[in-house]
């Protein structure tokens, strides 16, 4: 074998060694754990706390008006599709409740009901926003817990 | 030159009958039949999570694409999502108008008069979490991969931001994210489905339009949903077997 060829593979099992050495610690120790990625990084992916707290978790204390919401249209709806997501509300103490969303505007309530040929009539109750009662807040004479309730 | 190699009859059948084994055996081998798939579905016992989307009961409201960005820390910009809502309408001169105003969240207004439309519907938009997903396969270094629920999930600390997963993507569903500048899409809230909880998006559905749950349970939501309606898949000649199965999926949704 000719000098220059032994020299060359030399190098090569240098630069290959080498390579595997910096493979070895630069790999993080979970890769591969379950295929080709980090295994750690299922973990991680699940530490995050839910903002959503589900609708269990309002039954517990607001079983009154959950009553009444499923005895009514508005029965399919999580307390939180309107009032927002419920960690804050949920764990803040008792001396100082912070209150989650309420809303109450038109334009809440069109989100959902305002006319539109793309929602199916057997789904939804629509209206058209600016003939029906137009200006005034639909809080005024439906409860939202129970739309058909007469208000006083 | 090429006539003369070729000696006789004999000789080419041979030649012809070794290229053909050879054909054969490695297509028999398939040494790279697994970067087609991107997970290989492992067991029959351990959850396989999908989601149905019953477009019949869809009234478009957004719900789902605002609690989304609440629960995943998405930004409020109007082009970033992980789940969105797009209302098509199709005239009845036959074209079709698609339109996503901020993703569906601050609702949708009705462009053309109920006289000149022949069909209108909503489709909301997530990602399919693909059995054969390209997002997955183009990956250079192994930061986004399927979870052994079969969901596509991203390692943010191992992510370079190359975004060819972006690109990858036939349904738009991911986007490079502009405070962390790594890729950021839809996790099946992979932080609230192992808790228990149903995702953000399912949760908040006041039409009970999105069905979560579990394919390997005969017994889950999503199977009696599968069973009880003729779903679709979006884009299914591009072989990327989603699991986001659509009722009622016009064929004019692309």
């Amino acid at each position: 074998m000719p000098p220059q060829i032994k020299r060359l593979a030399l190098l090569f099992v240098l630069l290959i060694g080498l390579f595997l050495t910096l493979k070895y610690f630069l790999t993080p120790k979970s890769f591969g754990e379950f295929g080709h990625y980090r295994g750690l990084a299922l973990e991680e992916n699940k530490v995050k706390v839910p903002e959503y707290s589900g609708q269990k978790a309002c039954n517990e204390c607001h079983d009154d008006v959950m009553a009444l919401k499923v005895a009514n249209e508005h029965a399919t709806l999580s307390c939180e599709t309107c009032h927002g997501a419920g960690r804050v509300h949920i764990s803040s103490v008792d001396s100082v409740v912070i209150s989650p969303k309420v809303p109450n505007s038109r334009e809440f309530c069109g989100i959902c009901h305002a006319k539109n040929f793309a929602r199916k009539a057997e789904n939804i109750k629509q209206i058209d926003m600016k003939a029906h009662n137009a200006g005034e807040l639909c809080t005024k004479c439906h409860n939202p817990h129970s739309p058909w309730q007469e208000k006083k | 030159m090429a006539r003369e190699e070729v000696k006789s009859r004999r000789d080419f059948l041979s030649r012809a009958a070794m290229v053909a084994g050879g054909l054969f055996i490695s297509a028999g081998s398939t040494p790279f039949a697994s970067l087609l798939y991107a997970t290989e579905r492992k067991s029959k016992t351990g959850p396989w999570y999908g989601m149905g989307i019953d477009l019949d009961r869809c009234i478009g409201c957004g719900r789902c694409a605002d609690a989304c960005k609440t629960e995943n820390n998405v930004p409020r910009d109007p082009f970033f999502f992980r789940t969105w809502v797009e209302q098509y309408t199709i005239l009845n001169d036959g074209s079709i108008h698609v339109e996503s105003p901020n993703g569906g969240i601050d609702g949708f207004t009705q462009k053309f008069p109920d006289t000149d439309i022949f069909k209108a519907f909503f489709v909301p938009k997530m990602c399919n979490h693909c059995v054969k997903s390209p997002c997955t396969q183009v990956c250079p270094v192994g930061a986004t991969f399927e979870s052994p629920e079969g969901l596509s999930l991203v390692d943010p600390t191992y992510c370079l931001g190359c975004r060819y997963c972006v690109q990858a993507c036939p349904y738009g569903c991911r986007y490079i994210h502009p405070e962390t500048h790594v890729v950021d899409k839809c996790t099946m809230c992979y932080h609230r489905i192992t808790k228990g909880l149903l995702p953000a998006c399912v949760e908040v559905c006041p039409q009970e339009a999105k069905i979560f749950g579990d394919l390997n349970d005969p017994k889950s939501e999503l199977v009696k949903f599968m069973k009880d309606h003729s779903w679709q898949v979006l884009k299914p000649h591009m072989n990327t077997e989603p699991k986001v199965y659509y009722n009622q999926l016009r064929a004019e949704v692309r």
